[in-house]
């Protein structure tokens, strides 16, 4: 029956399959920018965190792979679904007035992709240092990497639209996620997003206040 | 009043359409929409002009048969209320009224604004049914139903298939046609037997009709004449993630 292969042949499982990958990367961020925070708190506070986050070995592998797979198939059923969606209406409206979406839900296709594009020189830069926009790269000084970056104006302003990117992501996504997988709870407006707001609006400020704080001078 | 009207022309199937400017002369703000079109159609009729052709039965908001985008919303302006429902008040005079017919790949256009909806039929024909004994009915209290599960199930049952839900979605995604069905059978006692064959089968169909995915843009629930909300879509996406575990059986 619809097991397998079935359920995913479909655009419901597909759905699934997004809202759960999409939270799984929800955990990890709202983890991330709690501990990225710890710039606030000084080079030390930083850097050991760091250095704990290394220290857990195979853990840290773990995560990484689910982290990895859960992205390929985010990315993977969002370009599906995003095709069937196009060919599901191969005549436009000369006139068509959105009623409920809102801008954040209109932008998770070109918003995820830019999301892509981060998540990929993001771990060039502060992970690999593959990619070193300040010309140095130390694997223990992950504060000072920080520092060096974000003093350059086009890392910072490339880190601040993502991070609205993400922001906007989240708004819709985390609400639209537990509906999408059939965990939401029947409510009286459905499209009232509280708790989506807070949690966007909490991963905004926090991404953000870091490369503008740097880059003001505030710290470092 | 006096209208603009610019009327999305088409006149088979295969043949290319366009929209047309029409002149809509001594309206009275009483009419519905579809006697405004009434009294275009008889001034084209007249003049030796093909009328527009537009679907339409009841005329009282519970048939579903009618159903255009006017001004870019799903059955124009009005909340909760089909296209025959909605008065010629609604707009000022002088205005100008964009009216197309739904567009999906799955609602092919027949001609002008009237499209082939069978579509739903065949999503409705995958499950949206329940399999009863026949012979004499049943006393009515013999089956007792938690007050809520009979609110939320006449909700959705509240469904007259129009096809806004598809033709407002930006992705035209008939998934709360789909769900408002899986929803009004799947709370209450006698849809239970097939509850999660169901789920797999109409959502299957749904696909295979070429309608698109949904997205939670919320498109659908605006301009539902019936008000029908997106938790249904919540329920449909559980029963169906639940039937895919099970091989739909319980
Ligand atoms: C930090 C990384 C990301 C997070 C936390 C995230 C999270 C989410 C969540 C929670 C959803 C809602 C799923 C649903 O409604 O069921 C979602 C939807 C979506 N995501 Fe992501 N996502 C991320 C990255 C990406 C990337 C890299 C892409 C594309 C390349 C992408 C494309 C999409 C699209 C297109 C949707 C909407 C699908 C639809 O409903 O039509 N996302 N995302
Ligand atoms: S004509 Fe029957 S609902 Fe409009």
């Amino acid at each position: 029956m619809a097991t397998g292969r079935g359920f995913y042949r479909s655009l419901v499982g597909k759905k699934i399959v997004m809202g759960v990958t999409g939270l799984i990367w929800v955990g990890f961020v709202v983890g991330h920018a709690a501990g990225n925070l710890l710039v606030f708190r000084g080079p030390e506070a930083l850097n050991s965190y760091s250095h704990f986050l290394k220290s857990t070995g195979e853990l840290l592998w773990i995560v990484r792979a689910v982290l990895v797979v859960a992205l390929v198939l985010h990315v993977i059923a969002a370009v599906q679904v995003t095709r069937q969606s196009r060919a599901a209406r191969p005549v436009g409206y000369a006139k068509q007035e959105h009623q409920a979406a809102t801008f954040a839900s209109r932008t998770m296709r070109w918003g995820g992709a830019l999301l892509l594009v981060f998540i990929v020189l993001h771990i060039l830069h502060f992970t690999t240092g593959t990619v070193r926009p300040a010309g140095s790269f130390s694997t223990t000084d992950v504060y000072a990497n920080m520092v060096t970056s974000f003093r350059i104006w086009w890392v910072a302003f490339f880190y601040v639209t993502s991070m609205a990117a993400l922001g906007f992501h989240l708004f819709h996504g985390a609400w639209s996620s537990v509906r999408s997988i059939g965990v939401s709870p029947v409510s009286a407006d459905p499209l009232k997003k509280k708790v989506s707001l807070g949690l966007a609006l909490f991963l905004w400020l926090a991404f953000t206040a870091i490369p503008v704080a740097i880059f003001a001078g505030l710290i470092g | 009043m006096n209208l603009t009207l610019h009327v999305w022309r088409q006149a088979g199937p295969d043949a290319p359409g366009k929209m047309v400017r029409y002149e809509a002369n001594d309206i009275s703000p009483d009419m519905s929409f579809l006697e405004m079109l009434d009294v275009v159609n008889e001034r084209l009729t007249a003049e030796g002009e093909t009328p527009i052709a537009f679907d339409h039965d009841c005329r009282e908001g519970i048939c579903g048969a009618c159903g255009l985008m006017i001004n870019g919303i799903a059955h124009g302006p009005e909340k909760g209320t089909a296209t025959c429902q909605l008065h010629m008040r609604s707009f000022s005079d002088g205005a100008a009224i964009y009216i197309e017919p739904w567009r999906a790949r799955a609602f092919p256009v027949i001609r002008d604004l009237a499209v082939d909806r069978s579509s739903l039929d065949r999503i409705i024909q995958a499950g949206g049914f329940i399999t009863a004994a026949t012979g004499g009915s049943q006393d009515a209290n013999a089956i007792l139903v938690p007050k809520e599960n009979v609110d939320d199930a006449m909700d959705s049952a509240a469904c007259i298939g129009c096809g806004a839900c598809a033709a407002a979605c930006p992705n035209a995604s008939a998934s709360l046609f789909t769900a408002a069905k899986i929803t009004h059978l799947g709370l209450l006692p006698q849809g239970q037997p097939e509850r999660y064959r169901r789920a797999l089968s109409m959502v299957g169909r749904m696909d295979l009709e070429g309608f698109g995915s949904c997205t939670l843009h919320g498109e659908c629930q605006e301009a539902c004449p019936k008000e029908i909300s997106i938790d249904t879509i919540t329920r449909m996406n559980r029963d169906f993630l639940r039937a895919s575990v099970t091989g739909g059986r319980e």
